[in-house]
């Protein structure tokens, strides 16, 4: 299991912004381990999926080039108080991490 | 030289398969293997972008550290599928995307690594077309090999 997301919602007007930060090393497989003359193998988050009241809202599809601990923010139109936002991310060792958020 | 022509292969393959699709069913693995901009895009769109300036794309001209650059792609553009960040000079340039449902509004950030000076493409699929914009941004120290 990969470490917990944290996430921000707030509503504005007629959407819903969420922030959301995801503590992962993302390791791009570039980068050299100095004590060994070998890369640090690739370790990065690969898919990121957000749904709102269980209904997938938006998908996310990233490489090694997004940042360690990744931050996104988005916006979903004509979510209102009471609304479930959920988001959820794959990595390519097969972790993944989910968390979900009441709308206040 | 092998190694080119079997990405290119995989690319060619990926094209064929994103092609059909508004919407993609999974991950496209090919644009994220190519070392190429113009492999990678094919790869997902099966087109290339059109230059639009009905995006917006909010990046710092200069960015101190590679490892972390802050992105906002935004636009005005109706019947927006999809979001995607390319950086041309990024061992693989295809970084990001974001497939919008239509719940979303048309603006993400993210934060990206840069392993030097490019230009940054910011692609928005919208109603079948491929449009894009691009900002050139100056790296001091690269967020690639670290």
């Amino acid at each position: 299991m990969g470490k917990p997301i944290k996430i921000r919602a707030k509503i504005k007007g007629d959407f819903a912004e969420i922030k959301a930060l995801m503590p992962h090393d993302m390791e791009s497989g570039l980068r050299m381990n100095p004590a060994t003359n070998q890369p640090y193998p690739a370790h990065y988050i690969t898919d990121v999926v957000a749904e709102l009241n269980g209904e997938v809202v938006m998908t996310a599809y990233w490489g090694q080039a997004v940042s360690k601990n990744p931050y996104v923010s988005f916006s979903i139109k004509g979510a209102v108080a009471g609304d479930t936002v959920t988001l959820r991310w794959n990595d390519n060792k097969g972790d993944s991490s989910e968390k979900e958020v009441v709308l206040k | 030289m092998h190694r080119r022509l079997v990405l290119k292969g995989i690319v060619a393959l990926g094209a064929i398969a994103a092609w059909p699709r508004l919407l993609w069913a999974s991950r496209p693995d090919a644009a994220f293997i190519a070392d190429n901009a113009d492999d990678a895009i094919m790869a997902v769109f099966g087109q290339m972008p059109v230059a639009s300036e009905q995006i917006k794309l909010k990046i710092p001209d200069i960015a101190e550290n590679g490892a972390v650059v802050p992105v906002t792609v935004s636009t005005d553009l109706a019947d927006v599928e999809s979001i995607s960040i390319v950086v041309v000079n990024n061992p693989t340039p295809f970084v990001a995307s974001f497939d919008m449902g239509p719940r979303m509004v048309p603006i993400v950030s993210v934060r990206i690594k840069m392993g030097q000076s490019s230009q940054v493409l910011a692609l928005v699929k919208a109603g079948g077309t491929l449009y894009s914009t691009s900002r050139d941004v100056k790296v001091t120290i690269g967020g690639c090999g670290g």
